[in-house]
């Protein structure tokens, strides 16, 4: 059979997607429908389009009908528009000559009733016939990829990605914003469920990430730009000057000793609050790098260049230096990995719980560090005026789960209150009150803790504390905290009198989230953590290609799931820089060069700076390589001199007829 | 001892349609979405003398056990100082459901007996519909009329330290335009068509 | 500075007293109130309990003769204040219900466009007066007096227009402003009993003793209120708490009395007489009663 190469003989599949289509859309009416359409060769419907023999029927189709054009009308193209195009070139198309329809997000979830679901089928699926007639062929170009890679934030999540990406040969750049690495893991004393100490897990793999001959650490650092894209990121590091060379310090702590302040005046923030530090301070004894910082807000040398500066003399290596200044750093790497962590939501934003107010409430963190033998009590559990608690209240979902604060579950906070149950238990014989809405104990031997936990005496009530208050009612109140709640599994309303509180803080995005996502040209989701491409099939990957994430920057979690999702992304970065070459999508804008007229509207308006001004010519080009095929440009520019592949006026306009014309 | 009652619930008990019906009414949207966490009953006060606590009343009316929520006297005791609706994680405004369920009570006539409080608020709603205000004194003297006469003694003491500050009288006050404001009233009662 | 202004019922009867120290402080302050022609009951907590669209349509004919004057709508009473509040924000934001109200107002030949703003005396008092303006009038600080700062429950909850909904600090400040000691004071918005107290009298008087006995314990020597309930709770019922309770007694006096005292007014013009628990003992006691 022959036939002219323009005439288009196209061929229609809709699918069933189970009875998730099906369930709703008449899907054998609509593939009859297509098949009236002018060029329509063939018409199927079918079970599953993206199964083997959907894809071979497309093929058989290809060779046995002499198809030029494809659709395949099923789910979202985020998640099989790949699929479909490789099964149109190995037909031994161009897999541009394909467009796909989404019948499902678009269609059979979102309506309800099945006349008008198929009726919107129809004109969805002849639009898209009207379109893929004015397709044309056209090739993905590759590029080098750059094979070193940068991890951002040195939580675990990071330490972990780090290494894993390190031993593999690979060169990283660890840039952590905070003078040590460790993150929130590096405060706790234990962990749940196995109460295997943080710090034994956690302080061999800092040292490693410090000796790693792989491993660049920069620790008081942070990304402030990040240009290029896959494979080719070109990315700002500022390092902030610690006024102390990290090439000298051995962290010997003479000048802490030193210090003209003889006692800490500074709230220590490792500790959450709960010590005091000098303004020249190492954050804990395991500090990575074990380097001295000094602060620059309460440095009296810094801030007024007048101090007897004994820390200096202090020390005799030369390693405090004044005059220090930040750095700026440029490097280039081929993938990235975000692993920016978390915060912990601000407790005093619930005023009846009494953070701040009264003496004996505490956040989780600032238990953490109680109970912690290196921390700034040296593990005693001691309440401000000294003596043992006797009973205490530990208030589950502070922050979390409230549609005034922040509605999500955070998902550690059950479990690392148990944890702190039962050490707090231990510290002190104390009677202890878990107050919970619903314990979440979801992990491999969390249930099994729970258990234990009820076993060691630990006082379960169901219910949200409404308030915590020095209102008291009877002698044994008195002078005590008293819990205000509902037993909601006895029915009534309890006071309960403790001695302190902690408050199971929730987790949240970290406060910079947004300046980093606006940094790294990355997504988040409507909470405020970043977001990534598949919640199920790409849980690593971003909307960036290139850029990774790792642990709680992602949403709340464990540490076995932050180490998990860590070596996730070390994989997925690797598999892209060992490959090092990639494929760039050719949905890229060009200029026709007759038609600009060089104004230079659009070089100002593109986000990826992909666009630049050709003083010679007179007229504006853009770089295939870091255009993403936004569009903005083809919208903006006055002379519609910018045209953009797969997405060409003649495609959009038949498209937007296709929907129209009732045909 | 208490007679042994039978406390199990059969589906048939269940009114299906009471939920659907109060979270109708403004303000009461949010009934749905309660988790159950007590923080109403326990923000509240008045929970200390509750005969269910407020988070229980909301369990009830939403799976339809109209009888026990409606026969409750919670809903009575309910001050209606909104303590539970502001601290409520899932924003339900506890306070207005208590409402929808005292004035369901009232058009049901299922309210506690020897209760006095429902009786005030009709014998309140009487006396403004004819005289457009509330005179304390009055209200008191119709309150005990219809419920405990006696209770009329035990409160001669305060009675008389309001003469005596010059804080009570017996002459009801009553705003002039008497007419217009039971003609608004009966038009905003009305089912839609039937204003005049 | 002008306002209208919807007395309520209570400030023509039990809470008299209110009204006469509230007039007075705002005099002085030049403040000038118009109270609104032929004002209706708003409908207070029973209202509601007996029929909804009705309630509404009770309280927005107050809304109704007060738009006409455009100034906003100044009203002591704490029921009143949120109830009107309610409505206006109720018929707003529910066509339903707006459609309702509508027609009952028109049966009474009246419409209401939605533009009244309704304001309660502390607002007003902080944030249009001033703090400074108030200092500025104060003669006679209220040097070491200890005052329990109550605001109940309805002027701050549910909407919480400008003060916390369970902490708030704007009568301290205003206190503060007059020279009065603030104690730290965990029920201060916490249920007076409202009409429990008649109506129930074992968990209402109960609820007014909580309130008393905590005043004490802090070491207040008046409480201050800003609702006329409030006071009638706490200043009526401390002979009987005094039997079913605890024998103990702290005078309760409104916040506008306690202004008028530092403005150097007297006792009688605030209606200090007409309370049944007196303050004037206390106030002796800090050197701060007048004559008469
Ligand atoms: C009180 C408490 C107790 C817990 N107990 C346990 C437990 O017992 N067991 C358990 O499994 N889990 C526990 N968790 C959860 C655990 O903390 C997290 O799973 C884990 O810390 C997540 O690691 P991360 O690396 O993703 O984040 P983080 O630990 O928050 O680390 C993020 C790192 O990135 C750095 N950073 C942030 N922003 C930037 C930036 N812009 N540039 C450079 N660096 C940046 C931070 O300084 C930090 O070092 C607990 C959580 C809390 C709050
Ligand atoms: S993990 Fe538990 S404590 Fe934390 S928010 Fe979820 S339910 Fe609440
Ligand atoms: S506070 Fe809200 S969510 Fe919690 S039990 Fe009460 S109504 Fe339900």
């Amino acid at each position: 059979m022959e036939h002219r190469a323009d005439e288009p003989r196209i061929g229609v599949y809709v699918c069933h997607c189970g009875s998730n289509i099906a369930g709703k859309v008449r899907v054998a009416a609509v593939a009859e429908a297509a098949a009236l359409l002018p060029g329509v060769v063939v018409s199927r419907d079918s079970k599953y389009m993206c199964s083997d023999p959907g894809q071979e029927m497309i093929q058989q189709d290809i060779r046995e009908h002499a198809l030029n054009r494809i659709v395949v009308a099923s789910c979202s193209p985020l998640l099989h528009e790949e699929t479909f195009r490789k099964a149109t070139e190995r037909g031994g198309l161009n897999p541009y000559f394909f467009q796909m329809v989404n019948l499902r997000e678009h269609d059979s979830w979102v309506h309800e009733d099945a006349d008008a679901a198929t009726e919107k089928a129809v004109d969805l699926v002849r639009a898209a016939v009207r379109r893929v007639r004015f397709h044309r062929a056209l090739e993905k170009t590759e590029v080098p990829v750059h094979p070193d890679v940068l991890v951002v934030g040195g939580g675990i999540a990071g330490i972990h990605a780090a290494l894993t990406l390190a031993d593999a040969g690979k060169r990283v750049y660890l840039v952590e914003r905070e003078p040590t690495i460790g993150g929130h893991m590096a405060r706790f004393d234990k962990t749940f469920p196995t109460l295997d100490c943080a710090a034994c897990i956690l302080t061999p793999k800092m040292s490693s990430v410090k000796a790693h001959p792989n491993i660049t650490l920069w620790t008081y650092s942070d990304v402030t730009s990040v240009s290029g894209y896959v494979g080719n990121f070109k990315v700002v590091v500022r390092r902030r000057p610690r006024y102390v060379r990290e090439d000298l310090c051995v962290g010997c702590l003479e000048c802490i000793d030193a210090c003209v302040y003889k006692e800490g005046r500074v709230p220590d923030e490792f500790n959450a609050g709960l010590g005091k530090r000098k303004p020249i301070y190492i954050p804990f004894p395991q500090a990575t790098p074990q380097v001295v910082v000094v602060d620059p807000a309460s440095c009296i040398r810094v801030k007024t260049g007048k101090c007897k500066s004994t820390c200096v003399e202090a020390c005799d290596r030369d390693a405090i230096v004044f005059d220090q200044k930040e750095e700026i750093r440029e490097i280039e790497v081929g993938a990235i990995v975000v692993a920016t962590g978390f915060e912990t939501f601000d407790a005093a934003r619930i005023p009846q719980y009494g953070l701040g107010v009264y003496d004996d409430v505490y956040t989780s963190l600032q238990v953490e560090r109680m109970v912690n033998s290196s921390g700034p009590t040296l593990g005693e559990v001691r309440l401000k005026n000294g003596s043992t608690p006797r009973s205490i209240g530990i208030i589950h979902c502070v922050g979390s789960r409230d549609q005034k604060t922040n509605r999500w579950c955070s998902r550690v906070c059950c479990m690392y209150s148990l944890k702190l149950a039962h050490l707090l238990k231990e510290h002190t014989g104390a009677q202890v009150y878990n107050f919970y809405i619903d314990i979440r104990a979801a992990g491999k031997g969390y249930e099994e803790f729970f258990d234990r936990l009820r076993e060691e005496g630990v006082n379960f009530i169901r219910g949200r504390v409404a308030e915590i208050t020095d209102w008291t009612m009877t002698p044994e109140e008195e002078g005590r905290l008293v819990i205000r709640v509902e037993d909601t599994l006895a029915g009534f309303v309890r006071r309960i009198p403790v001695d302190m509180v902690v408050l199971a803080v929730g987790l949240e995005p970290a406060h910079d989230a947004q300046e980093v996502r606006r940094v790294l040209n990355i997504g988040c989701s409507n909470e405020g953590f970043f977001m990534e491409r598949h919640p199920k099939l790409a849980p690593v990957e971003t909307f960036t290609e290139g850029i990774f994430l790792a642990g709680c920057c992602q949403g709340p979690k464990d540490i076995p799931d932050t180490v998990a999702q860590a070596g996730a992304a070390a994989a997925a970065a690797l598999a892209l820089v060992d490959a090092g070459r990639v494929e760039l999508e050719p949905n890229t804008a060009c200029v026709v060069d007759e038609a600009c007229s060089g104004c230079k509207t659009c070089v100002a308006l593109c986000p990826y700076t992909a666009i630049s001004h050709d003083r010679e010519r007179g007229k504006a080009a853009v770089n295939g390589a870091l255009c993403k095929g936004c569009g903005t440009c083809v919208a903006a520019c006055p002379s519609g001199a910018i045209r953009q592949n797969l997405f060409e006026d003649d495609q959009i306009f038949g498209e937007i007829e296709g929907v129209l014309v009732h045909a | 001892m208490k007679p042994v009652r039978q406390t199990i619930k059969y589906e048939a008990e269940r009114d299906p349609n009471f939920a659907r019906e109060i979270a109708a009414i403004p303000g009461c949207e949010n009934l749905p979405s309660c988790f159950q966490c007590g923080t109403c009953s326990a923000a509240c006060l008045v929970s200390t003398f509750m005969d269910y606590t407020p988070r229980r009343v909301i369990a009830l009316t939403r799976s339809g056990f109209k009888d026990e929520a409606l026969r409750c006297q919670t809903i009575w005791l309910c001050t209606s100082c909104y303590a539970c609706t502001v601290e409520c994680p899932k924003e339900i405004q506890i306070t207005n459901i208590m409402y929808a369920l005292k004035q369901r009570a009232i058009r049901e006539k299922v309210y506690p007996k020897g209760f006095s409080i429902p009786v005030l608020a009709q014998e309140f709603y009487k006396l403004v519909l004819k005289r457009g205000r509330s005179t304390e004194s009055w209200l008191v003297i119709r309150l005990f009329w219809r419920t405990n006469i006696l209770k009329i003694l035990g409160m001669a003491r305060l009675g008389l330290n309001l003469l005596r500050t010059g804080r009570m009288s017996f002459r009801a006050d009553s705003i002039r335009q008497t007419r217009e404001l039971q003609r608004l009233l009966e038009a905003a009662e009305a089912e839609k068509g039937m204003a005049k | 500075m002008r306002y209208a202004y919807y007395p309520g019922c209570s400030l023509k009867g039990t809470g008299k007293a209110y009204e006469e120290s509230l007039l007075s402080v705002f005099r002085t302050l030049g403040v000038e109130l118009h109270e609104i022609e032929d004002w209706n009951c708003c409908g207070a907590t029973s209202y509601s309990s007996v029929h909804n669209s009705a309630a509404f349509a009770l309280a927005a004919r107050n809304l109704a003769l007060a738009e006409p004057l455009r100034m906003d709508l100044v009203a002591p009473c704490a029921a009143c204040y949120l109830v009107l509040e309610k409505t206006k924000r109720y018929i707003r934001n529910h066509p339903h219900l707006d459609e309702r109200v509508r027609r009952g107002l028109q049966a009474a030949g009246l419409r209401y466009e939605g533009n009244v703003r309704v304001r309660h005396p502390l607002d007003v008092l902080v944030n249009d007066v001033g703090l400074d303006a108030v200092r500025a009038k104060v003669k006679r600080p209220l040097d070491g007096l200890a005052v329990a700062p109550y605001y109940g429950c309805q002027v701050v909850r549910p909407y919480s227009t400008f003060d916390h909904q369970t902490y708030p600090v704007l009568m301290d400040r205003l206190l503060e402003a007059a020279g009065a000691k603030v104690v730290r004071y965990p029920l201060k918005t916490k249920c007076c009993g409202g009409s429990l107290t008649g109506t129930q009298p074992d968990v209402g008087v109960r609820l007014a003793w909580f309130l008393i006995r905590e005043a004490k314990k802090r070491g207040a020597d008046v409480i201050a209120t800003l609702c006329p309930l409030c006071h009638f709770n706490l200043d009526s019922y401390q002979d009987k708490i005094a039997r079913t309770c605890e024998k103990v007694s702290v005078p309760t006096v409104y916040f506008t009395q306690l202004l008028g005292l530092a403005f150097g007014h007297s006792e009688k013009s605030l209606g200090l007489h007409r309370n049944i628990v007196s303050a004037h003992a206390a106030l002796a006691s800090r050197s701060l009663a007048t004559a008469g």
